[in-house]
């Protein structure tokens, strides 16, 4: 079996995201950027899933410029076999990265394909769901738990009211929450190893996929800012003060 | 040509999300139509059609689709995509589990967690965290959207006078086979709607700890709320994560306790409209966007915050 992981580079979490002054993006000149968190968990999940014996190859996959190869290297380096990189020369949208993985699922025939559940980005949710759709494939998305059995998976899914099991036969798409495990870190001789790991590359032209935006981004701005208030000194001021000055209790 | 509202139910009550998005539907256009798909939802059917705005409720009301499966609901709305012009679902875990996948076999591209309508085609919505605001254009003649509840006034659910149209959808296959769900059960009121949230971070730190928040909560009816770190260590359940990859809340009064304020969690509460942070730690980030800030050891001041509560609640009597 193979496990297909999309990996995304986004600007790092702990990065103060600026809104450019010209309104149309953020800056992302000499930012820091890294994997998207939760793909992070999805290399980590396929790479026990290999590690436990139940499947031969870990595919790390990345749609973007140039530098997204970084993002595949960092994949490689935590254990995956080998990369796809898919280059473009802007962002992708979701519709058009899902597109895009179904014609690599199409190629190398993974039964299992691992995403994040949001990038953290665009904030979307959208990529893993709309794969599972384009292939008729069943999706356990907000994954937190993923347990393997001979032909199908068991999903317990992250949902606002608790938590949800699915079984899904293979093949399938699952999208990971932080919770599903605790990434490796990469080890120094793994980084060695991985610079001579193979990555193919496409373009999205190669594999038939417009990926023209269909979404105009008229602006982006700065959210309203919070005044920072007053501290108080004790238990009574902070009770008086929400009772008759804020007067929410 | 109308707007379609996908319904999240649990086939006898409404959620209140989906009022929201009612609410934010009625901002493209006051002719909408509830899609509501389950199992003995009749009942529901015809309270919906009550609400204000709605003409029409779409009911597929079969044993097969007693629970929300989004591989099996979303051909449902697929097949009636063609008479609307606008198909809009909660940004909830129901809402963005399904939606997408109807926007990808319609080959649309969907605009998720909208918190402001500027036109037909036009919508902001969130980015990085809620660190940025983007105002997006759809280009796609037909638009799918998740609703961020918390920025939409809900709709009333008196004065409409829809009518109930009952339609049947068979099921090409079932992939999915439903194994169960663990919903967390609580006298409380809803995380997500609570006119006042109390939420703890890892400083409480554990599960008995955290336990101390609900003694609070009772007095000021609060729902309890919690940051990722809190529910990592396993103090509470998933549900009680508030932020970026949690929930988001838009309470009258936000309280948080023991926690440092990350930008992922305050993406979940930083529209509150009185925020308290109680913290030990002057330097935390929290207190940045704190009405109100105690700087000083939780365990001191949750016993404390209690008795004062106790002490309002005599006067008020
Ligand atoms: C992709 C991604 C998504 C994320 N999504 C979310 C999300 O949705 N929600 C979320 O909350 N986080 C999220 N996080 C995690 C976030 O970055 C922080 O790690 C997390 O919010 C920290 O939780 P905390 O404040 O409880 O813990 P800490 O940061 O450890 O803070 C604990 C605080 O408690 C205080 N404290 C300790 N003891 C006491 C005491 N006795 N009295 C008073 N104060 C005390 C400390 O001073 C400290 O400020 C996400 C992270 C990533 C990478
Ligand atoms: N350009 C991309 N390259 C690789 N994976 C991606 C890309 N965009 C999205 N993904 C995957 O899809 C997930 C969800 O992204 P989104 O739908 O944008 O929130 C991410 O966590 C990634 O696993």
């Amino acid at each position: 079996m193979k496990i297909l992981v999309a990996v995304k580079r986004v600007i790092d979490y702990n990065v103060q995201i600026r809104v450019k002054s010209d309104s149309t993006g953020v800056e992302t000149e000499n930012v820091k950027m890294s994997m998207n968190p939760p793909d992070e968990n999805a290399v980590e999940e396929a790479l026990r899933i290999k590690e436990s014996g139940k499947a031969e190859e870990v595919i790390a996959i990345s749609i973007g410029e140039e530098k997204a190869q970084e993002t595949i290297r960092t994949a490689l380096a935590m254990g995956a076999d080998r990369g796809i990189h898919v280059k473009a020369t802007h962002d992708v949208e979701p519709l058009a990265v899902a597109k895009i993985l179904q014609k690599i699922v199409e190629k190398e025939k993974p039964q299992i394909v691992l995403l994040g559940k949001q990038a953290i980005d665009d904030d979307s949710n959208q990529t893993g769901q709309m794969l599972s759709a384009l292939l008729g494939w069943a999706q356990g998305t907000f994954a937190s738990k993923i347990e393997l059995e001979a032909s199908a998976a068991i999903i317990t899914r992250e949902i606002d009211e608790g938590l949800e099991k699915v079984k899904l036969p293979f093949p399938i798409v699952a999208t990971c929450d932080l919770r599903l495990n605790e990434p490796r870190y990469a080890s120094l001789p793994n980084i060695m190893k991985a610079k001579k790991k193979p990555i193919d590359n496409y373009t999205s032209d190669e594999l038939g996929i417009d990926v023209s935006p269909r979404v105009r981004q008229l602006k982006v701005t700065e959210p309203p800012k919070r005044e920072k208030g007053v501290m108080v000194a004790d238990v009574a001021e902070l009770v008086q003060k929400l009772k008759h000055e804020a007067k929410v209790i | 040509m109308s707007v379609l509202v996908l319904a999240e139910h649990n086939n006898t009550e409404i959620k209140s999300s989906t009022l929201n998005t009612i609410g934010a539907a009625s901002q493209i256009d006051q002719n909408i139509e509830v899609l509501l798909v389950g199992n003995s939802c009749e009942d529901l059917a015809n309270k919906i059609v009550n609400i204000q705005n709605v003409n029409k409720v779409i009911v597929v009301d079969d044993p097969q689709y007693q629970n929300p499966i989004a591989e099996n609901i979303a051909p449902i709305i697929i097949s009636l995509a063609n008479n609307y012009s606008h198909i809009l679902a909660p940004a909830t875990t129901f809402g963005k589990n399904i939606l997408p996948r109807v926007a990808a076999i319609l080959d649309i591209a969907q605009i998720s967690d909208i918190i402001k309508v500027e036109s037909k085609d036009t919508f902001v919505r969130p980015i990085y965290a809620g660190n940025a605001l983007a105002t997006v254009q759809s280009t796609d003649e037909k638009k799918i959207i998740t609703v961020r509840p918390t920025s939409f006034e809900q709709a009333a659910t008196e004065g409409g006078s829809g009518e109930v149209e009952k339609i049947t959808f068979d099921l090409e296959k079932n992939i999915v086979e439903f194994v169960g769900r663990e919903e967390s059960k609580s006298d409380r009121p809803e995380l997500g709607t609570a006119r006042v949230v109390i939420s703890g971070g890892r400083g409480l730190q554990s599960a008995e700890n955290f336990s101390m928040l609900n003694a609070i909560a009772d007095k000021l009816n609060a729902a309890v709320g919690a940051s990722r770190a809190a529910v990592d260590a396993g103090y509470v359940g998933n549900d009680y994560q508030v932020g970026q990859t949690g929930k988001v809340v838009v309470p009258d009064l936000y309280i948080a306790v023991g926690i440092s304020g990350a930008i992922q969690h305050l993406a979940g509460m930083k529209e509150s409209k009185v925020i308290v942070a109680i913290n030990k730690d002057e330097e935390a980030p929290i207190f940045n966007v704190a009405d109100f800030g105690l700087c000083a050891d939780l365990f001191e001041v949750l016993p404390k915050f209690s008795a004062e509560l106790d002490k309002l609640n005599t006067i008020q009597k």
